[in-house]
């Protein structure tokens, strides 16, 4: 079994509303040390073949469903 | 009494609230902002459905470090009556106030009908104008109602007489033990997915709401009546 991992962030110019009320949040709570918060998604997939082939998929996969490249970018990490 | 219906950014069942308590009830009642730092002069908190925050994080975790919560967390601990409906019930168990967590319905649909519940314990302030196992109607309306909690908790919820109202023919969300609302050990904080404040007129289809804060009313006494 091969394993895939996908992390889809929103793009630096898409505002993350969410990320933001959660920062919020963490500042009242006194968390100095922390700015800026951004919230993603993170996928876990697993496939078989070789790591190569399920690479190719999964990038494929996260850009045509997983993340909407209009406003996010995602990253694919692939573990034999 | 007089009463908070608090308001967060996303409250969205805030007014149906207020209308049960004082237009229907008679009650004094009026909005307090999360962003308030004060609950002085209130007898008790009522903290309304929808969706603080947007839901963001989890249901209820960034309410519950606001501003008022503090204050809300002071009239718990005075013993004085705090209830929270739907989005409100999350609130509290985010908060601490009431153990366990709200997760995904089952159907991982949002559900949204009329509910028969049991009323499983008519010994609380929240309850006493009910039958005991008395058989209610109230609307629902959730997409992450499902009740979980670990086994301690469950066993010692049950020790208590801490689950107050159950789902009947059928569950809704999945609840662990058809749970529809708990309350906390002291007897003063009560959450339940179920809106009683949507069930307060036959003309609106039903009224079985009404004995809820009618037992609030007569069993939880003013701040007046505590300082004489």
């Amino acid at each position: 079994m091969t394993k895939a991992t996908v992390y889809v962030t929103y793009k630096e110019s898409i505002l993350d509303p969410q990320g933001q009320a959660v920062q919020k949040a963490a500042s009242k709570l006194g968390y100095d040390k922390v700015y800026k918060i951004r919230i993603g998604k993170y996928f876990e997939i697993e496939g078989t073949g070789s790591a190569e082939e399920l690479k190719t998929q999964v990038e494929a996969l996260s850009n045509e469903l997983l993340a909407n490249p209009n406003m996010e970018t995602y990253r694919v990490e692939v573990q034999d | 009494m007089k009463f908070a219906v608090i308001q967060f950014p996303g409250s969205n069942c805030d007014f149906d609230l207020l209308w049960a308590i004082r237009d229907v009830m008679g009650a004094e009642a009026e909005f307090v902002w999360h962003d308030e730092t004060s609950l002085s002069g209130f007898d008790g908190v009522l903290i309304p459905g929808g969706f603080s925050y947007g839901d963001y994080l989890r249901c209820g975790a960034i309410a519950s470090f606001a501003n008022i919560m503090p204050e809300i967390k002071r009239l718990a601990a005075e013993g004085k009556p705090v209830f929270g409906t739907c989005n409100g019930f999350q609130i509290l168990v985010e908060a601490g106030l009431l153990p366990g967590v709200l997760i995904r319905n089952d159907s991982l649909k949002f559900v949204s009908k009329w509910q028969t519940l049991n009323v499983r314990n008519k010994q609380t302030k929240f309850t006493t104008e009910y039958a005991e196992n008395e058989v209610i109607n109230l609307p629902i309306a959730h997409g992450e109602g499902k009740y979980v909690a670990d086994e301690a908790t469950l066993a010692e919820l049950k020790a208590n007489n801490q689950i107050i109202f159950t789902y009947e023919n059928g569950n809704p969300n999945g609840s662990v033990d058809n749970i529809a609302g708990i309350i906390n050990k002291e007897g003063n904080v009560l959450g339940m997915m179920p809106h009683p404040e949507r069930a307060m007129e036959d003309l609106l289809g039903g009224s079985d709401g009404a004995k809820l804060f009618a037992s609030v009313l007569k069993n939880f006494v003013k701040v007046e009546e505590v300082n004489a």
